[in-house]
């Protein structure tokens, strides 16, 4: 991890606040402000969000940078003091306008390369390997990439927002940071997500940015277990009703919910789509114990028994990504421990190694969606931890120390994870990165628990029924 | 109180006919007008018959009162055995963390469920299983069902026939106690009994 501190001393004479007096700031720049930066060897890219101001995007901006900061990709690096250093824009010194080029980049002092319009030395020095511009151009929203090491513009995404405050302008905003992260790095983002948990009994849906929580539960009862499909339109859960456990689909566009047929006979839980949207994997508690079932829920048909416990239960399924197996939770050795078969529940053996005696429950597993790992929770001193499971090696390392921390979801980058912990005093839902082990939480609400990760969405399925 | 006055009314009874017996044995030398003594006569006996009515009136509304006394009594007696039972049958069964097999402790209590049950062959019950808030949410309606089943396989290996009984398992759903220490976990590990049909006029074992 490298950390990038910009330490900015305002030499000028400025007001109290730190703030110069717009009046005056106009020559501020070249002579009343050092940027000096301190680097720690690292792996990240640095990338500098080009302040501006006006055009109406300033949310848009905001968001982009936050998505960015939260891909945990990037060295997102702050100007200090945002606009008022004006460190990149001559917006605010029209009285200047030699110095100022076509993208509102003015040259400071000792001009230098200015391909595309920026002075790409002075970022190079920031420690930026890219800058992001957002601007406006007509009804069009322009995010331009610039790579400052070949001083050239990478690639200008051009999109039509639609309006703040319209129903689809936040998951738009987190397509195009997305969409930047695949042009600068190549690999798709995660900002267009959202999060499914359980908070009271209600299902709510959050997006990875913490806004725009939402109820999508539609009755008063007790809902546990939510699961989205791989395509990101339905998702399944389970519900209490009549002492029994009912497995319902829900469509997220609409609402609209459909009982999974042959529910509501038994406790069934713990629903799961395979990849393939065809089939669900659930948990059924009977007489005999709690095993694992599959149904098509396309053609609501074809009830199969996957195990036969008899004196231990099976339960948790989680779907590799290609489909071929089922990750789960087996009581076969006295404690909940994570299995895996085929999907056809042939081939049962012991996934995450333990120790017979020593190592505590192991619960919750959920496959990657690159299919390397399975992430899960274990019992460690009496409370519960989050580890992951390299499913080649077959070796397991503990992710977290702090609190209670449980149910772990992955991120469609099979790099971040969201989980519950207490470690703030209460229950709430965090994120954590694997790669750089920056650890943020995603609410502030106590009670939250049992999420569950979005696919990757796309634009957004209609919303008319 | 009611039975001093029935006394004080045979009493009287008697007085009265201790008196008519006395007037009723004239001596020769009375020179009353025979209709006089006839008429004289009569009305004592009017009045005999007449104390030895209300007499008998008041005894009868005195065992009726006893009768509906005792009736009530009963009914009572009989509600109190019902409402007993209730409790008994419903009383609550405590599992070990993370365990579902049934504690020593807690056998007399289902022991007292199959007398129960086998006393009020109408009854059918529903037992629910529960967990503390320690284990995962969705293990634990699992685990629920393990402790729900325990107590069936109980009751059915004592006599009672599986058809009468129903499970279902709330995990930690539903916690009797709220609470974040032992003695809230070990009140929420549990399992309850509720009848679901002829759980009406309970008779007792």
């Amino acid at each position: 991890m490298r950390s990038v501190i910009c330490v900015a001393a305002l030499l000028l004479a400025v007001g109290p606040s730190g703030r110069p007096a717009a009046a005056q700031d106009t020559s501020a720049i070249d002579r009343g402000v050092r940027i000096g930066i301190i680097y720690r060897p690292g792996v990240r890219p640095g990338l500098v969000m080009l302040p501006r101001s006006g055009m109406g995007l300033d949310t848009v901006r905001a968001m982009i940078a936050r998505d960015l900061d939260y891909s945990d990709r990037f060295e997102v690096i702050t100007l200090p003091g945002g606009d008022s250093i004006r460190l990149a824009t001559s917006s605010s010194a029209p009285t200047r306008g030699t110095g100022t080029s076509r993208s509102g980049t003015r040259t400071p002092a000792t001009g230098g390369a200015q391909a595309g319009g920026l002075n790409y030395p002075l970022y190079q020095a920031l420690g930026a390997d890219f800058a992001l511009d957002i601007t406006a151009a007509g009804d069009t929203t322009v995010a331009t990439l610039h790579d400052i090491a070949a001083a050239s513009i990478r690639r200008a995404v051009r999109v039509k927002l639609p309006r703040p405050g319209d129903a689809d302008f936040r998951q738009a905003v987190h397509r195009l940071a997305d969409l930047t992260l695949l042009a600068a790095l190549g690999t798709p983002g995660i900002a267009a997500t959202r999060i499914l948990f359980v908070r009271e009994g209600k299902v709510y849906q959050i997006d990875q940015d913490g806004a725009d929580q939402k109820l999508v539960s539609s009755t008063d009862r007790q809902a546990m277990s939510p699961a989205w499909s791989a395509d990101g339109r339905h998702f399944a859960y389970m519900e209490f009703q009549a002492g029994k456990g009912w497995l319902y689909l829900q469509d997220m566009a609409n609402g609209k919910r459909t009982a999974v047929s042959t529910t509501g006979s038994a406790l069934d839980f713990t629903p799961a789509f395979s990849p393939d949207g065809q089939t669900l994997a659930f948990s059924r508690a009977t007489e005999d114990g709690t095993d694992l079932y599959t149904i098509n829920v396309k053609t609501n048909c074809c009830l199969r028994r996957l195990t036969v416990g008899r004196f231990s239960d099976n339960l948790s399924p989680t779907f590799s990504p290609d489909g071929q197996r089922i990750a789960f939770v087996s009581t076969r050795p006295g404690l909940p421990q994570i299995y895996v078969m085929a999907a056809d529940g042939t081939d049962q053996q012991l996934f995450a190694p333990f120790d017979y005696g020593v190592t505590g429950s192991s619960n919750a597993p959920e496959w990657s969606p690159d299919g390397q790992s399975v992430a899960f929770h274990r019992d460690v001193a009496g409370t519960l931890q989050v580890f992951v499971l390299d499913v080649r090696t077959r070796t397991v390392r503990q992710l977290t120390s702090v609190g209670r921390n449980e149910d772990p979801t992955w991120a469609p980058d099979s790099r971040h994870l969201a989980f519950v912990s207490d470690r703030s005093g209460y229950r709430q839902l965090w994120i954590i990165d694997l790669d750089t082990g920056r650890i943020r939480p995603l609410l502030q609400q106590s009670g939250a628990r049992l999420p569950a990760w979005s696919p990757r969405l796309s634009e957004a399925p209609s919303t008319t029924p | 109180m009611k039975s001093v006055s029935l006394l004080l009314a045979l009493g009287l009874g008697a007085a009265v006919v201790i008196g008519s017996s006395c007037g009723g044995n004239p001596p020769p030398a009375n020179t009353t007008p025979a209709i006089d003594t006839a008429a004289e006569n009569a009305r004592i006996r009017d009045s005999i018959n007449a104390a030895n009515a209300e007499a008998e009136r008041q005894a009868a509304a005195e065992r009726e009162r006893i009768e509906n006394q005792r009736r009530a009594d009963s009914l009572a007696a009989l509600a109190r055995a019902g409402e007993e039972v209730r409790t008994t049958l419903g009383a609550m069964i405590h599992f070990d963390l993370d365990k579902s097999n049934i504690r020593a402790d807690d056998m007399g209590a289902l022991d007292q469920k199959v007398a129960i049950l086998q006393a009020n062959p109408d009854l059918r019950i529903r037992i629910g299983g529960h967990c503390d808030e320690r284990g995962s949410d969705e293990y634990n309606l699992a685990l629920g069902n393990r402790r729900a089943q325990a107590a069936k396989q109980y009751l059915v290996s004592h006599g009672i026939d599986a058809s009468r009984i129903e499970t279902q398992s709330w995990g930690e759903e539903r916690p009797l106690v709220d609470g974040h220490d032992e003695n809230a976990w070990s009140q929420n590990r549990r399992d309850e009994f509720e009848p679901i049909s002829g759980g009406d006029n309970l008779r007792r074992p």
